[in-house]
């Protein structure tokens, strides 16, 4: 008789009908129970931090957009306020509180968007269908607005690219209002709804330890206690003059994770109800420079799934030394892993939606040398070469 | 008509009635992905086709491409091609699936989908609005439906 147990792997991915991102996941099970779990990213690797390389300031700010197509503005927006910080140049307060309105369009957008997807994860899909229904309100006033209903390019370097219209304002006010009350029936859903509360309730709890040990930020922090956000921490654009009030939650469970997210959504249709009846008079954009002088900076932006970190050096020219990009999924995926062993297997593809992960923005080539070494530096011949030798192996 | 013949119409009126969508993201940035989703939910509801999106390649007709195609998921994307029964048509969707977009020169890409797959319809747009992917859908099933060469563009217009 064989003695050993044996281990049943099942491979999730790359392609896969729930998540629209690839991801390749392998969980090993024993019965029901996942006993390891592995991911495998890089499947949405293009290498866009080389390519920046290559470009000029203008040119990266719509190839730095177009790294994650769900959180495009806020990549932007840390993109610019990263360059404008190097150069000297401050975007003029409209220009700021513009930003703030659309960023925090995009976080409903988000929002709705994970509320579907996850709902879908649960087996819901009444709920997937009327939160993506609903989410095309938003759709619309972001398109109203910038005239693209994904990557809407609202940020120029020094400031936006239109102006808040009080046909616009309204258009906006009328979209919240409805989605107001939508929200209000969602909270209802999660937090009532039988069936939906035995698959989030109690389910990939996360202690507060745990957010520490493993680094997780974003809403998913937020959820089991930690008050990490850094529209609140460390005020950019706008924010510190039209602030957020932060919410967070104690359980730490999907349900929690679901309650934070929507009640996210109050504050931000607050803030931009707020922030459209103190819209600063003025300008819309500051001049910027061509070039910019050798120096280095980091900008910090709260995207919808957490912190969003640029690290920008300028060398002189009118392109970039080095871009590099720390996206929240990254932080937070490893908790999925974590999570993951012990549970039912039936319940990770809910602990995987639970951080609303995003592939796209994610993948990345990661090279570890010595110091002792001395400095390295990649060319792009040299890693497209790595690149096709390493996916010949 | 012969009895192939007959059973031959009857699969294309079933196809044509209802294909069924294999989604498959060669590195895009998610963007033509969630217009994708977009399209079938409600507002813009791509089921009233028939279409509906399917999970295993082994049961799909048409293959949904967004993206360019990045060197980790060239294999995948042949492999689930490979997987498809025939006859199979392939979409791409987006200027990054068409011409790799902003993503030229970047080093770890391909370039577009039609450099590893035969594509079948293009649908241009940074990311194109789902009534664009609509059309491009409907498009391939009337030439499903008549395989002759479809009118040229001027008359299109
Ligand atoms: S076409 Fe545009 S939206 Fe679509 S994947 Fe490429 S960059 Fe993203």
């Amino acid at each position: 008789m064989n003695t050993v147990p044996e281990r049943f792997v099942v491979p999730i991915g790359p392609q896969h009908p729930a998540l629209k991102e690839p991801g390749h996941f392998e969980f090993t099970v024993d019965g029901e129970q996942v006993t390891a779990a592995s991911v495998r990213l890089g499947y949405a690797h293009r290498g866009i931090e080389k390519a920046t390389e290559g470009r000029n300031w203008v040119q990266n700010l719509y190839l730095l957009e177009r790294i994650c197509g769900i959180c495009s503005h806020i990549h932007a927006t840390a993109y610019c306020l990263g360059v404008e910080k190097l150069a000297g140049v401050t975007a003029p307060p409209r220009a700021q509180a513009i930003r703030v309105v659309v960023a925090e369009l995009e976080r409903i957008h988000s929002h709705l968007l994970w509320l579907g997807v996850a709902a879908h994860e649960a087996g819901f899909d009444t709920l997937f269908m009327y939160s993506w229904r609903d989410r095309e309100t938003v759709m619309d006033i972001l398109e109203a607005l910038t005239g693209n209903r994904v990557n809407y390019s609202a940020n120029l370097l020094g400031g936006v690219k239109f102006d808040m219209t009080p046909e616009l304002q309204d258009m906006i006010l009328k979209g919240l209002e409805f989605l107001e009350q939508r929200t209000h029936d969602y909270v209802a859903v999660v937090t009532t709804d039988a069936t939906l509360l035995q698959r989030t309730r109690g389910v990939g709890v996360t202690s507060r330890e745990q957010v520490e040990e493993l680094g997780l930020i974003g809403p998913t922090a937020r959820a089991s206690g930690a008050l990490r956000d850094l529209r609140v921490e460390s005020p950019y654009a706008a924010y510190a003059d039209f602030p957020i009030v932060p919410v967070t939650a104690t359980e730490g469970d999907l349900e929690a994770r679901f309650v934070v997210r929507l009640k996210e959504l109050f504050e931000s249709y607050r803030l931009i109800r707020l922030i459209l009846e103190k819209l600063p008079e003025g300008e819309l954009q500051a001049r910027m420079p061509r070039k910019i002088k050798p120096a280095e900076t980091i900008s910090r932006v709260e995207a919808p799934r957490g912190e969003l970190f640029y690290f920008i050096k300028s060398n002189g020219t009118d392109q970039p030394e080095r871009i590099k990009v720390r996206t929240p999924t990254l932080c937070n995926l490893a908790s999925v892993c974590i999570l993951a062993v012990g549970s039912q297997l039936a319940d990770v593809p809910m602990i995987l939606a639970g951080v609303d992960p995003c592939f796209s923005c994610n993948d990345r080539a990661v090279s570890i040398h010595s110091t002792k070494l001395g400095e390295k530096q990649w060319t792009w011949a040299q890693l497209r070469q790595y690149g096709i030798d390493y996916y010949r192996r | 008509m012969t009895w192939q013949q007959v059973v031959d119409d009857f699969k294309t009126w079933a196809r044509v009635n209802s294909p069924w969508v294999v989604h498959f993201n060669t590195g895009s940035c998610n963007g033509c992905d969630i217009e994708i989703l977009a399209t079938l939910t409600p507002r813009y509801d791509l089921e009233r086709f028939g279409v509906k999106l399917e999970g295993s390649p082994r049961h799909g007709d048409v293959l949904i491409c967004t993206g360019p195609v990045t060197l980790q998921a060239r294999d995948r994307l042949l492999r689930v091609y490979e997987q498809m029964p025939e006859p199979k048509f392939v979409i791409a969707v987006g200027s990054c699936a068409i011409s790799g977009g902003v993503f030229q020169g970047c080093y770890n890409i391909i370039g577009h989908v039609d450099e590893v797959l035969p594509v079948d319809v293009y649908i241009p747009g940074c990311p194109p609005r789902p009534e664009a992917i609509i059309d491009g859908v409907v498009k391939l099933l009337g030439h499903l439906k008549d395989p002759a060469p479809q009118a040229n563009i001027e008359e299109a217009n």
